[in-house]
């Protein structure tokens, strides 16, 4: 399988060489960084090539780094079937760049690229129906960005005054307590001074 | 000349004993013709991907049995393995056992929920009321080896939890025995039923290139002739030393689909007892103290077993850097985690790929053109159970 994936590797370098910024193999998968703007076009040979055949969108994956300046990424996971291979193709962007859509392709794009601009407010372009998919009619913001806080802005409750379901900002009884209990010992300076000193010993 | 009918648009659900769970469909009439299917999800929607990204990996995995609370084993699953390929442990041989019998026991409780409803939207009362008492008996095989009948939070990373004991794997083995008469006598009830038969022959047919494109997996893409199951094509666990078949439609129907299930069920009583009666002794955990906690003899006489158990229950275990997607073949389809690691003891991203999800987007190309009364035999045929498609 390892064997397998590096031939894609090469392959996939060797004729999309623009395209492809970076490629690596880690865990016995295989991940792929293209650009944004040749996403299309990976894709399309990803799918069409004899040697891929990659014909099933499995999932995409939002993923945001707040701290980066390219603050979102998306991974794409791929499937093929008659070689018995995944592959991922990861894309890195700015907050407020629209994507292209890849419905055209594999329509099971549709509800997953809803999840993501649903989860993360990334735009598609060329989708055909870009509306929430998971969260409430009328919700406000974007869940599973990082600055977005576990409990939420906004709570319901029946009213019985209005006769209706409401909705009020959260009001929280006790604080949410986040522990941290990791620990920021990494050993004392004579420890870490011995693991140089045998590393250094390794090398030489 | 022919009268022009107004379309009607006609609310299905989110409160309808057909509709398997909180699902909305907003249905396009034309007279008793389906025109557009428009399925609103996300009424069960309890953001189970923010909320792990808060918790250990520890506490994450309880999580996972409430996405498809039908099968709760197979996700937890699906979570251990990817944080074991990322922590690189070694699980006992003992545990792996151990989880492809549960793990099996999911596949049968999934599959005669979905059998027996399926038949019940159709109109047929007597199949649930059978099945259901199998599945009680099932639950309790849960409940024994984990303490619950359906939130179970049995599998660890490195392994399951505890031991199972020998009147347990008795038990198995015996219901192991007399299953496969339930199983027939489902099949009279039902597999020549001229009823079910018109109800579900030629209903909702999926085409090899359609079942593909529309990202299906398990029963959805073998029904539809795709000879592919994950437990054969990318073996986990023991899988590659059972003995086991792949049952395949032929037609792609709501009927070959029932029947794929059927077959399922008798090969998972198959691979139980594969495993029954291999089952080796040993550890069910993963011996390594930094993620696995020592027994309670060691706490009580080791001060590094009490450090490690204070550890493990306090910051949990650190994760290297990474990032890893796993599957299984869960009794719903390929049920994936892609898990990214910052090094940290939580997760920074879990995504979930749950099969249901993709399977009801697809509602709407299935059930374009077919009558009313359709809708529920296809909707039950897909499988759907909302705790994972919402998540």
């Amino acid at each position: 399988m390892i064997l397998n994936l590096q031939k894609i590797e090469k392959l996939i370098n060797s004729e999309l060489s623009s395209k492809i910024k970076n490629s690596s193999i880690e865990n016995e998968e295989l991940l792929i960084e293209t650009d944004e703007n040749d996403l299309i076009d990976v894709v399309q040979f990803l799918k069409s090539n004899e040697n891929c055949r990659f014909k099933q969108l499995i999932d995409i994956a939002g993923v945001d780094y707040p701290e980066n300046e390219k603050r979102f990424e998306l991974v794409y996971l791929f499937l093929s079937h008659e070689h018995n291979l995944r592959i991922k193709v990861l894309i890195k962007f700015q907050i407020n760049q629209p994507i292209n859509s890849l419905t055209k392709i594999f329509p099971s794009a549709n509800w997953m690229e809803r999840e993501v601009f649903d989860m993360y407010g990334i735009k598609f372009k060329n989708h055909p129906d870009l509306r929430r998919i998971l969260t409430d009619y009328g919700f406000k913001g974007h869940p599973l960005r990082k600055d977005f806080p576990l409990t939420g802005f906004n709570e319901v409750r029946y009213s019985e005054k209005e006769k209706k379901v409401i909705y009020e900002p959260v009001k929280l009884e006790q604080n949410y307590r986040n522990f941290d209990f990791e620990s920021p010992w990494e050993g004392t300076n004579y420890i870490k001074e011995i693991k140089n000193l045998e590393k250094d010993g390794k090398k030489n | 000349m022919a009268k022009k009918t107004k379309s009607l648009s006609l609310n299905f659900g989110p409160q309808h004993p057909a509709a398997h769970g909180v699902l909305r469909l907003i249905l396009e009439l034309d007279g008793e013709i389906v025109e557009k299917a428009d399925p609103h999800i996300g009424l069960l929607h309890r953001g189970t991907e923010k909320l792990i990204e808060q918790k250990t990996y520890t506490q994450a995995l309880p999580y996972f049995d409430r996405l498809d609370y039908v099968a709760p084993m197979n996700q937890e699953h699906a979570f251990a393995l990817a944080a074991e390929k990322l922590l690189n442990v070694e699980v006992p041989i003992r545990a792996k056992y151990i989880r492809v019998i549960f793990c099996e026991i999911g596949r049968i409780l999934s599959h005669i929920l979905n059998v027996t409803t399926q038949a019940l939207d159709v109109g047929a009362l007597t199949p649930s009321l059978w099945g259901f008492e199998e599945r009680e008996t099932l639950m309790t095989f849960y409940e024994r080896a984990s303490g619950s009948r359906l939130h179970a939070n049995y599998f660890r990373t490195g392994g399951v939890h505890k031991d199972i004991p020998m009147k347990l794997v008795e038990d198995i083995e015996k219901f192991c025995k007399s299953f496969p008469k339930i199983i027939d006598d489902l099949e009279s009830l039902l597999t020549d039923n001229r009823i079910f038969k018109q109800r579900n022959v030629e209903i909702g047919i999926v085409s090899k290139q359609e079942a593909l494109d529309h990202s299906f997996s398990g029963v959805m893409l073998r029904g539809s002739g795709i000879p592919w199951d994950l437990r054969r094509s990318q073996p986990y666990e023991i899988y590659k030393d059972l003995d086991f078949k792949i049952p395949v439609g032929k037609n792609g129907d709501c009927y070959d689909r029932y029947l794929c299930r059927i077959e399922e069920m008798r090969e998972s009583i198959k691979i139980i007892l594969q495993c029954i009666e291999r089952l080796p002794k040993g550890p069910v955990i993963s011996i390594d103290n930094k993620v696995s906690p020592p027994n309670r003899d060691d706490i009580k006489q080791s001060m590094e077993a009490l450090i490690h158990h204070f550890k493990l229950f306090t910051e949990g275990y650190r994760v290297p850097k990474g990032d890893v997607y796993t599957a299984v073949e869960a009794p719903k389809g390929e049920f994936g985690v892609y898990l990214i690691s910052d090094g940290s003891n939580k997760p920074y991203r879990c995504k979930i790929r749950a099969p249901g999800f993709s399977h009801l987007q697809a509602m709407d190309y299935l059930i374009r053109g077919h009558m009313l009364a359709d809708v529920p035999a296809v909707l039950g045929s897909l499988d759907i159970v909302f705790g994972e498609v919402d998540r």
